[in-house]
């Protein structure tokens, strides 16, 4: 990470705490602008020529050490890479691992059609997050002009998702990029042998491009140093994917070697989102439930291995979801609380006879928890425990969930004043603890399901 | 003179940059040279240099010895190692031993398992010793037992009849053991003890001793019969250093301690594990004392989520989306720096164990050529 202090970024300000960006002073500006909360445009006076060299400074100064790429153009676009630290706990992770799903040239024209419908319409919400996919890798599998360019048009128009366009024949390349130039897709790929040629359609074309020197590190510096020097700016690194063995071993460790060079040893010509292609699984592996969780196995070591992108076949949707959950787990954001405010909540119009339900704050749980009771379309009052942010069965391990913890809370909330009852469901993973809770707490304990999931069905069967 | 072929022309030329051929008189009727195109020549300034970006650290990661051999006091056939890293990567000097899987194995039929895990072992599991021994047939370096029907609330089972069943299963199998309690922390220590005392010289882990409960009975009881401690806490780094000092200022050396700040499944608190693994290796590595031990972690609340074992259409078929949950669990916290994993699946264990073989640089396997991926897959 470029370890810069506000006070560093503060002598680059006007100082004259004008508030027109929207905070009280230039130091809280400053602190903003290293968490990527305003960006160096938001201050006005900046703009002012008197202060052009200071401008320039700090555009160098809060610059990620990964250059954010973008890919595609108009409605959807991919940005990839813009991080600013090696571990998620030192700041945050910015853009999430794109997925491109690859389809190729010798797919019939129904096959392909098919295909795209399917990653167009993939679409998985969790915890009130749409999880999608991010674009289409076309490559050419048969190495004809013709077919290519077909595939590439097909792909054009019937999808705005963001492309890359894979070849490793120059020719080829031109031939997808002058049909797709518009979507400014990425260009797969400059290899050591016809970095020269690529190097040129990407500057004709104005598209980002992948530098891909597979397992030789030095090729990879020698490859961007290149592209740098032909005034290309936005590159991709591959250092190649390699599923097994000994060269999955060079491999992790040249990922995990790229990001530190480039972020704590600050060696810009690395400073480049990197590219995963997990679908190599493929190759030798044809039978499909093994392939897909090969793949997915795969992909997970690539995303935590800094991939900021990655190139997957498999389109099982149970293979995708432990994927795209990991990626919305390590990209959320560390410096967001992890708890709900504690107190008494209510589902829908909950009156004097409705059920009355305890979860912890751990926000996770208690958002599962009420979708699930919003879904069961039965009003209620869901009473949050401080539980230190933890889950249920976590906070009880640590004693941060406790029957005295929950009287004070029924308390606290005077929830005897809003239902007639005195019945308390408590979560099935706090069994353990329901006879402490009676005798602290004095309510009726009723167990509920262990998992919130069945909670709807619980109710009906048991609540009257 | 010298009479060389053509073939062996042709493959020195390609091999060299240059190729000087003197006094030569060629007999062809046609001669044709393919030469390729000039490889990467750096157009301008000077050539970057790529060098392993290799650190120091103050720190080292101390070694915990799992199960004894009969010469080292126990009855172990073979022990496992865990931790004694001293840098983060393998590329700075490497990862002194690999990361280990535990079975999991419990001391009374898991009628709560999910579905995908109860067809797996339920066949075994009226008895913990021959499920040990179909865990170990499975391929994990050692296992775990989980005495959680010694719960209060569940079947109470006394401290004296929990140290049998141990016993039974050191009989049944010849791999290091982890001791689970019940999570009960007025029982878990009276527990221990008893285990303690019917293994000695065992080198069991002991898991675990926690915030809540006596712990310094069960540092004594590791003391006097010659077991490791599991220091675990909930997903805070502060506890786990508090609790780490509790233990080792109790009499626990501090190789005979293992830490596990907790897992959280994947998509339930993953990511707060994942930087807290990052964190706890980082700051043992760079001098913190007190957290310079081998991490293990229960992947197997992987199962906790919903999405692992529910039968929901939508998501596809439970039995592949299970262990793969499981899985990338796994591989999550193993690439945080786990030295450790507790597991349940025999595909996810499998599937770990190759990540991890891969991962040191042992595994051999038939390689891809990735160049020739896009005509390929």
């Amino acid at each position: 990470m470029a370890k810069i202090s506000p006070l560093q970024i503060y002598r680059l300000l006007p100082g004259t705490n004008c508030r027109e960006c929207g905070e009280t002073t230039c130091m809280a500006f400053a602190s903003a602008l290293i968490e990527r909360k305003k960006i160096y445009e938001d201050c006005t006076q900046l703009k002012e020529k008197k202060y052009a060299e200071q401008r320039e400074k700090l555009i160098e100064l809060t610059t990620p050490p990964i250059k954010e790429v973008v890919i595609g153009a108009g409605e959807k676009t991919a940005a990839i890479g813009g991080e600013e630290v090696m571990y998620r706990h030192e700041l945050t992770y910015f853009n999430p691992t794109a997925f491109f799903l690859d389809v190729h040239d010798e797919m019939s024209e129904k096959e392909l059609n098919e295909r795209l419908e399917r990653i167009k319409k993939f679409n998985v919400t969790r915890i009130g997050q749409k999880l999608s996919l991010n674009g289409i890798a076309v490559r050419s599998k048969s190495n004809d002009a013709a077919k290519f360019g077909e595939a590439v048009l097909n792909v054009v128009e019937k999808c705005n998702l963001p492309l890359v366009i894979c070849s490793l024949n120059p020719e080829l390349l031109e031939v997808g990029l002058e049909i797709a130039a518009k979507k400014r897709p990425l260009i797969y790929a400059a290899t050591k042998e016809k970095w020269n040629e690529v190097a040129k359609l990407a500057l004709k074309y104005s598209c980002p491009v992948v530098a891909s020197s597979p397992g030789d590190m030095q090729v990879l510096i020698d490859l961007v140093q290149n592209l740098l020097g032909k005034g290309i700016r936005d590159i991709v690194l591959d250092i190649g994917s390699y599923p097994k063995g000994e060269k999955f071993y060079e491999m992790t460790e040249n990922l995990a070697m790229l990001r530190r060079l480039a972020i704590e040893n600050e060696v810009k010509v690395l400073g480049f989102p990197i590219l995963g292609v997990p679908c190599v699984i493929w190759m030798d592996e044809k039978e499909p439930v093994k392939g897909a969780m090969a793949e997915a196995t795969f992909a997970a070591v690539q995303m935590l291995r800094f991939c900021d992108m990655l190139i997957l076949h498999s389109l099982d949707i149970w293979a995708l979801l432990p994927l795209l959950t990991l990626r919305q787990n390590i990209y959320s954001d560390p410096r967001v609380p992890v708890s709900v405010q504690a107190g008494l909540n209510t589902i829908g119009k909950p009156d004097e006879n409705s059920p009355l339900l305890f979860t912890s704050n751990f926000a996770l749980t208690y958002y599962t928890v009420a979708g699930d009771l919003e879904s069961s379309k039965i009003s209620c009052y869901v009473l949050v425990v401080d539980t230190g942010g933890l889950a249920v069965e976590a906070s009880m391990a640590g004693s941060k969930l406790t029957a005295e913890g929950i009287k004070r809370a029924l308390e606290e909330t005077k929830a005897s004043e809003k239902v007639k009852h005195k019945k308390l469901i408590i979560p099935g993973r706090a069994a353990r603890i329901s006879g402490e809770i009676e005798d602290a707490t004095g309510w009726e304990v009723m167990v509920g399901p262990v998992d919130s999931s069945k909670i709807g069905a619980y109710l009906k069967e048991k609540w009257r | 003179m010298v009479k060389v072929n053509l073939d062996e022309i042709v493959s020195r030329l390609l091999d060299a940059e240059e190729v000087e051929l003197e006094k030569v008189s060629i007999t062809a009727e046609e001669l044709t040279f393919n030469l390729r195109q000039a490889e990467a020549k750096l157009l301008e300034k000077k050539r970057i240099k790529f060098e392993p970006p290799i650190r120091q650290y103050k720190g080292k990661i101390a070694e915990v010895q799992l199960g004894a051999t009969k010469a080292e006091g126990g009855s172990r056939k073979k022990v496992v190692k865990l931790g004694g890293q001293a840098s983060l990567y393998h590329f700075e000097g490497g990862r002194k031993n690999k990361p280990v899987v535990a079975f999991d194995v419990f001391d009374m039929p898991m009628q709560s398992f999910p579905r995908v895990l109860r067809d797996i072992w339920s066949e075994v599991w009226d008895d913990p010793g021959e499920w040990a021994k179909k865990a170990v047939k499975l391929g994990t370096e050692l296992i775990t037992i989980h005495l959680i029907s010694t719960d209060p609330f569940i079947k109470d089972t006394p401290p004296r009849e929990a140290a049998k069943t141990i016993e039974e299963v050191l009989q049944a199998v010849d791999v290091p053991l982890i001791i689970g309690g019940s999570g009960n922390p007025q029982k878990d220590p009276l527990v221990f003890e008893k285990v303690a005392e019917a293994a000695e010289g065992e080198m069991l882990l002991l898991a675990s001793a926690n915030l809540d409960l006596d712990h310094k009975r069960i540092v004594d009881a590791a003391n006097k019969y010659r077991h490791n401690v599991l220091s675990f806490t909930s997903m805070n780094i502060t506890d786990q250093q508090a609790l780490n000092k509790l233990l080792r200022d109790e009499g626990l050396p501090k190789e005979r301690l293992v830490q596990d700040p907790t897992t959280g499944a994947l998509g339930y608190g993953l990511d707060y594990t994942y930087s807290i693994i990052e964190r706890l290796k980082q700051n043992a590595l760079n001098g913190d004392d007190i957290l310079q031990n081998p991490i293990f972690c229960g992947v197997t609340n992987a199962w906790a989520a919903r999405e692992a074992w529910m039968d929901e259409p939508a998501w596809g078929p439970r039995e592949y989306r299970g262990p793969l949950w499981e899985t990338i669990t796994a591989v999550t916290v193993l690439n945080a720096g786990a030295d450790g994993m507790m597991m349940l699946h025999p595909e996810a264990v499998r599937a770990t164990k190759e990540i991890i073989d891969s991962m040191s640089g042992e595994l051999r396997a038939q390689e891809i050529k990735y160049e020739n991926w896009l005509s390929e897959v």
